[in-house]
This record gives C-alpha cells, structure tokens and sequence, in this order.
C-alpha cells in the first residue's frame, strides 16, 4: 500500500461504492476502494440482484417449457432439469461481472486495498488483510459504500442451510421438496417463484395482512391472485415465532391471524424479513457519526456525516434499498465533492420485482396520496386488451398511471405484467421531467407493443382510453 | 453558395425595425451565429447573427432604414474566406456577443402543452415554466382559462413618468438673429412609447390615490441586518424587496389590482408577476419578477440587481418584458416628491414610490421627525374600485411600516 494520500477512499464495492469510485476517477480524483470479500461487486452481484436474475431467467424457461410451450404447438419431449448445470450458469455471470468490474477498478486506475476497513481517524482508513495485518492510507475524505445485511428475527436459527437466507436460497444443491419462505416482500416473491417454477412447493408466511408492504396495494393485491394461480400458497397475519433445523429438515412455527399455533416441516426455510444497513466495525460511533435508530448513516443532501470528510451513500444510509439508487447517490456524491451541481431525484426511482409477470412502480402509490390529500386522477388499462400481450401470450396484469387532478403531472405509476421492469422506464423518464399524462397519451407509441398499455392508461387518466372501457 | 440574412421575426406583435448598425462590412468573413446587424425594434435592440459561416457581401439596406420582418437584409458567401480586414469603424450600437436569440426561440414544449397553447393562443415565450430548467408544464398552461398565463401580445412595457429625456432644445438664439426649428425623426421605440401612453390613457379609467408611508422601521431593519444580510445572501438588502414584498401582501389581499379588463371579461391571476421600472441604456425598461409571491427578500433584490447590470447594457430580453400583472415604479431615485404614473396595459394598477425626505409629523401627539415617502397608486378604474384601491394603498403602507405585520399575516 502507498503511502501518498488517497484523494477518496471507498469503503464497499457494491453498486454504490465501486460506481462512485470509477466517477471519481473519471474526476482525477486519487481513488482507492475498500472491500472485504474475494471478489468485487457486492451483494447485488454476488449474493443479490445478479445471480437472483439468472435463476429467475433460467427457472422461468423451464416453467415455459414445461407448461407454455406446448400452447404454441411445440412438443418438448421427455423435459429434464439439470439444477447443477442451472447453478454453474449462474456462477459463471457472477464471475464475469465482479471480473468485469475489477477489470474497470484497472482501467480506471483505481487502488483496490483488500480487507475489512475501518475508520480510525477522520482521514485515515485502516485495512485488515486476510492474514490479520493492518495498513492505514490516509485520504482527503472517506465515503461508506457498506451496504446491508438480512435482519435476522428473534427465534430463528439461522444454520446456514437448512434455515437460511437469500445466499442460501440461490444455490441449495436439490430441489426442495417444500420450500417455507418468511416474508412476502421482493425478495421472498422471487426466489420463492424460482424454486416454485422447478419443483418445489412454496409457503410464503408473511405477518402483516397482504403481500409487499409498502407498494400500491391494488397491485400487491392483483400480483398475489397471479402467484397464487401459478402455485405459491400465502399465509398472512403470521407471526413466526421459531425455525430451527433438524437434520435435514427445518421446522417453522407460526402463530396464525387468528391467533392459533402452528408449525410445518420442511426441507428449506428461506428468511427473508427485511436487511439494515450494515456499518458494523466501521467505527463510526467512535467518531461520533450519527445513525438513526435502525443503524443507517445519516447524511445532509451533499451525502456528508455530520463528521466532516466522512461521507455515506447507498443501502447503510436511509431511502429504498436499490442498487440504483446506491449508484445513483455514489455519483452525486462524487460530483459535488468535484463541485458539480448533481442532485437525485428521488420521486422518481423506479422498483422492480422480477417475478413473472413483472411488477414495477415509480413515485407515489395511491395509499400515499390519500394519506397525503393530494386529488389525483387515475387511468388503467389491462394487457389483455393489447394486441401484442396476446399475439406473444402474457396477458396477465395492467398499467396504471396516477396523475395530479389539477396539473395532471404523473405523480406515479404502476405495472404488472411482461417485462413491467422495463416498460417503466418509459414513466420515469416522464417523471424527471415533471411531465403529464396528456404527453404520454399523446406521445406515438408503436404498434404492436407492449408499451400500448401505458399510452392507453394515459388516456385513461382522463377516461377516453381507445381499446377499452 | 448564397445564404440570405433575413429580418427576424422578434416578437409577435413586432412587425419591422430600424437597422441600427452594421456590425460586419462587406467583405468581412463571419462565422455562423456571429452578430452581423443590430436592429432597433420598438421593443428592444437584437442583433442578427449570420446563419452560416462564410464572406459578408453587399449590405443591401443602410443603417437607419426601417425593414419589415423577413426582408433580406444581407447576402453570405457560405465557405468563402473573407476579404483582407476593412478598416471597419467600430459597431455604433449593441456588444458583439449576441445579446438576444434571432427567433424567439421559446423552450422545449411538450405534446400536452404545444396543444394547449395553440388552442388559447398563448405565446409560450411569455409563460414562466415551472419544470426543470424552466420547462413549461402542462399544469402552467392548463388553468389559463381562469388567469391565462400571459395576454397573448402584450405590448411593449413603458412606465410613463419617467422617458428617456427628450432631445435637448435648441439653445435660445436672441431674438435678432437666426430662428429655426430643428426636426427630429422619432425612433421607433419612442412613437411606440407614445402611442401606448396615449392608448392606456383612453382606454382605462385612470385614476391616482396616494397615502405617505413612514420607512423608519424599514431603514432600521436593514441598517441593523445589512452586514449580516450581505454576508449570507451575497447582495446588499436593499428597498425594493421590502416594497415588492408589500405589494404583494396587498395584491393578495386586493386581487383586483392585479387582475385585468380582457373584452368583457375580468381575469384574476393566483400569482403576482411583477414589473419594475429600471432605467436603462436606452431609457426605461420594465423588466417582470416572475412569481414574486413565491421569492424570498434575497432573491427579489438579486432579481432587481440583474436587471438593473443588464438594463444598462440593453441586455433585458423581450420575454423578460411581457406579461407582468402589476407595476412598481421608483420615482424617488430621480428626486420626484409626487407623480401619478400612467399605467402600464394591460395591467390595472402600478404603485409609484418617490423619494425618501425628513419631515415634521405628528406621532402620539408629539411632533417628530420621520423618513417619509409619499405612495401613489394609479388604478384602472372600471375593475379597481376606490374603495379597493384607497384600501390597497393602506395596506402597502402597513406592511413598510411594520414590515413584521407581514410576518404574523395582520
């Protein structure tokens, strides 16, 4: 390790960290980036986004082939399931992307310390090597990039295997038999509908009274009949009270909404009830950081600590837990560190649970509004009445817009159906722009295509929709 | 290749100007965009920049003719190098850097809004966009029906009182010896100022009311947070903000003010943009505060600052001069104790502040000595009544008084 300072040291090389230290970069700032695991990436390439994205791609093929294709006259013979082969695929993504992105650490010229970091003095990074060694570099200011870990609930055993969480559920070496996932939130949805779609069958226990806390209850509402009609049974109002395994099996017990014990046996247990910001060892408490009471870094809107020189972007501060996001605040930061007036809009970050159909949304949900009195006009419109969703077969789910009733700006938007994740780009793109339902409606959108359902939902806003009601 | 440098179309109701100067002379290479002519309209000076790069031929109009809009003014040789350098004599009028766009280039439009502003005929160069970067939204066009967003032309912004001063006299000859008069042409500008003067005069019921205001609490506010003000804000604090800021508290409690006669109709506004008077190179401009209600103390005076730098060099834009609701007009700085300013079409108010003297009152029974200002406000008497108006007038004076008042909304 040098010993000339560091203009900024990046500590996390996850989308937040390594996005802004190649920003940085680019910015002639003397950039070193901080990151304890083997490879680069994060959880969103290692343990998250990516790898969940490729089971989802590989599972959602097998299930077309089992179930879809024959609709299309296409005979598959005798189908079989090599769940090795289906892992090592998704390994090899993984490595080419955290290669990928050591490959730009280089291209970048950007100092890559391995180790766990820590902060032991404003300006000063210490860095623990595997072997136990520590070297401290000094730098003109520091940014935490650490990201999340999943919260563990009190009662649950976590063993790693049998009782595990998301890093569990994207590799288990067979099919299980009967898979329980605790919490119906992104997470729970999709990996639940992965091993659902090759083989399993799949409990999702969720304690509060619906699916997907926080989005547009219509949507959450409409997406649990479609996973229900494909297989994943839901128990809400369960309070879990314990999972632990036994052998090679794991027993989960629950109390029910109506208030009567229960418990099944099961091969897996998947937890995946929420994730706090992870800042542990960090030292900043020491240096007098504050956190807020669920451990995330806060931060002023140039991303500074309270403590001057410290910075903080990403999931270990406040806001939606999205890669995205952690990019997006990793540049800003960066900028405006360089002076450049960048800012995040954040009424316009889009979500996206990648199950099949789809679900995304941007901005506000009509919850939201109401609790805020805002009066707003709201147009849909069903993919079933779209030509293309027929002509491919994906009919399932809506758009639906919701627009102020006064201005008619977008204020939010709401998708399920095929690929919903990137026909919303479309939404908030308009949204950054503050723009109205009137300019996507009158916007020419191509035929045939899915994103017809988002110009009609626009007319639909103000009730003349052309191909339906 | 030929490439005409045409007469530009400036603003909606302008239809010629007068060629002011020849920024480029025959034989001269220009690059595109560079400013080749500088045009008086009778809204303000443009300059034209070449459409394209090349050698400037023949002037086909000399300086001081009047051209309509489109005429072909000049001819580039596109792609030729030009002649060795004439000895050029220096521009007369306007800087090189081309001070205004050669069309009125408005902002980017979205669907929504390019069909809203053809059907209610606004000119998107006069609406204040809410958007990013100054966008126009569809919510700044849509509700046009009640206030529209800005008269479709409005004319040309003119605070009477104060005109640029008319050309000196000729020096009295004794009676003996030589009489004669000298006759001089009036510059667009002027017949313009003119014939709007004389519009607004027969066109609205115009009368003044006045009331005097005492401005010791306003000067001891800024003697005491001056330094403070200055060092936070970066701009001196200085009296307009204070009188923006009780015009509007008094537009708001009196909307009539700063509303207007359309036809038959009365159009109230939600938001207050205001004019103010600032001299300028070529005499008074009144440039608009969009949204003043929406600015804070620093940001009015820095609004003012800018205008004030610009005016001097003729750097105020046209659309920067439309569409404003009501007028404040600063005679004091010129020594006026009292005017009746004419108003400004199609507003139907403007307040004239005048200048600041010591005099004797009485406070309390006791004689004192006080700054005092006197207020005048004319008013369109056909949607302000006197009551609203005398009313107006008292509540301006409240809030420079006690500017506190308008903190606790009394």
């Amino acid at each position: 390790m040098s010993d000339t300072p560091f203009d900024l040291v990046v500590i996390g090389s996850g989308p937040g960290g390594y996005v802004a230290a190649i920003r940085a970069a680019q910015l002639g700032m003397r950039t070193a980036l901080v990151e304890k695991d083997a490879t680069l990436g994060g959880t969103c390439l290692n343990v998250g986004c990516i790898p969940s994205k490729a089971l989802l791609e590989s599972s959602e093929l097998y299930e077309q082939a089992r179930k879809d294709l024959s609709k299309h006259g296409i005979g598959v013979g005798q189908l079989s399931l090599d769940l090795a082969a289906m892992l090592k695929r998704k390994e090899t993504v993984v490595k080419q992307l955290t290669t990928g992105i050591a490959g730009l650490m280089k291209k970048n010229k950007i100092e890559v310390l391995s180790g766990t970091g820590r902060i032991p003095a404003v300006g000063q990074v210490a860095v623990k090597a595997a072997d136990g060694s520590e070297s401290v570099v000094t730098t003109r200011r520091i940014l935490v990039a650490t990201g999340s870990v999943p919260v563990a609930l009190p009662g649950i055993a976590l063993d790693g295997d049998r009782v595990g969480t998301s890093t569990e559920a994207l590799c288990y070496p067979e099919v299980p038999g009967h898979l329980v996932v605790i919490g119906a939130g992104v997470i729970g949805l999709e990996l639940g509908s992965v091993w659902r779609r090759l083989g399993a069958q799949v409990t999702v226990l969720e304690y509060m009274d619906r699916i997907l806390p926080g989005m547009d209850s219509e949507l959450a509402t409409a997406s649990k009949r479609v996973l229900e009609r494909q297989g994943i049974k839901f128990v809400l109002g369960a309070r879990v009270t314990g999972a632990a395994a036994s052998g090679d099996k794991a027993t989960v017990s629950w109390q029910d909404a109506a208030g009567a014990a229960q418990s099944l046996e099961v091969d897996r247990v998947l937890v995946c009830t929420g994730r706090r910001a992870y800042t542990d060892g960090l030292g900043l408490q020491e240096l007098g950081v504050s956190l807020d009471n669920r451990g995330r870094v806060l931060v002023n809107d140039h991303y500074e600590t309270n403590v001057p020189g410290i910075y903080a972007i990403g999931d270990a501060t406040p806001g939606p837990m999205l890669a995205h996001k952690a990019s997006e605040e990793g540049v800003a930061a960066v900028e405006q560190m360089a002076g450049i007036k960048a800012h995040v809009y954040y009424d316009a970050i889009p979500g996206i649970v990648y199950t099949s159909p789809e679900i995304a949304t941007v901005g506000k949900t009509e919850e939201e509004l109401k609790a805020a009195g805002v009066e707003y006009r709201k147009g849909s419109f069903p993919f079933a009445a779209i030509g293309r969703a027929k002509a491919i077969a994906h009919t399932d789910g809506f758009v639906k817009i919701l627009a102020d009733a006064r201005t008619d700006r977008i204020l939010g938007a709401h998708i399920l159906g095929h690929h919903a994740g990137d026909l919303i780009a479309e939404l908030g793109i308009t949204m950054e722009f503050h723009g109205s339902a009137e300019d996507v409606a009158r916007s020419t959108h191509a035929h045939p295509t899915l994103a017809e359902a988002i110009k009609e939902a626009a007319l639909a806003v103000d009730g003349r929709a052309l191909h339906g009601g | 290749m030929s490439v005409n440098v045409v007469m530009p179309q400036v603003g909606e109701s302008v239809s010629s100007g007068v060629i002011a100067a020849w920024l480029k002379q025959p034989g001269e290479a220009v690059a595109k965009d560079e400013p080749i002519v500088s045009i008086e309209t009778d809204k303000a000076t443009v300059d034209v920049p070449a459409p394209a790069a090349g050698k400037l031929l023949a002037h086909k109009f000399d300086a001081g003719t009047e051209v309509k809009v489109g005429e072909v003014l000049a001819v580039i040789e596109a792609g030729a190098a030009g002649d060795a350098p004439a000895a050029a004599a220096a521009p007369v009028a306007a800087p090189a850097p081309a001070a205004a766009p050669v069309k009125a280039e408005g902002p980017a439009l979205s669907p929504a809004v390019r069909r809203i502003v053809e059907e209610k005929g606004i000119d998107p160069a006069t609406v204040a966009g809410t958007g990013p970067n100054g966008r126009i939204l569809k919510g700044d066009v849509l509700h046009a029906g009640a206030p529209l967003a800005a008269a479709a032309p409005s004319p040309a912004p003119v605070a009477a009182p104060k005109s640029a001063p008319a050309p000196a006299p000729a020096p009295l000859a004794p009676p003996a010896g030589d009489r004669s008069e000298r006759v001089v042409a009036m510059t667009p500008i002027r017949r313009r100022i003119a014939e709007r003067l004389v519009e607004a005069q027969s066109t609205a019921a115009i009368l003044t009311t006045f009331n005097e205001v005492d401005m010791s609490r306003v000067m001891q506010l800024r003697a005491e947070y001056q330094d403070a003000f200055t060092k936070k804000h970066g701009i001196k604090l200085g009296f307009m903000s204070f009188f923006i800021k009780a015009s509007v508290e008094a537009l708001k409690a009196f909307p009539a003010v700063n509303a207007e006669v359309r036809g038959t109709d009365l159009v109230y506004r939600n938001y207050a943009d205001i004019g103010v008077a600032v001299g300028g190179g070529k005499g008074l401009v009144v440039p608009v505060i969009r949204s003043a209600e929406q600015l804070n103390m620093a940001q009015l005076e820095k609004a003012v600052a800018d205008f004030g730098t610009r005016a001097k060099d003729n750097k105020i834009r046209i659309d920067e001069m439309q569409g404003g609701t009501f007028t404040i007009t600063n005679g004091g700085i010129y020594g006026s104790m009292l005017s009746t300013p004419i108003l400004n079409p199609p507003q139907s108010g403007i307040l004239g502040m005048h200048n600041i003297q010591k005099r004797a009152v009485v406070v309390d029974d006791q004689i004192v000595i006080r700054p005092m200002m006197y207020l005048a406000l004319s008013y369109d008497h056909r949607i302000v009544d006197g009551r609203e108006a005398v009313s107006f007038l008292v509540r301006v004076k409240e809030c420079l008084e006690r500017p506190e008042r308008m903190l606790l909304d009394l």
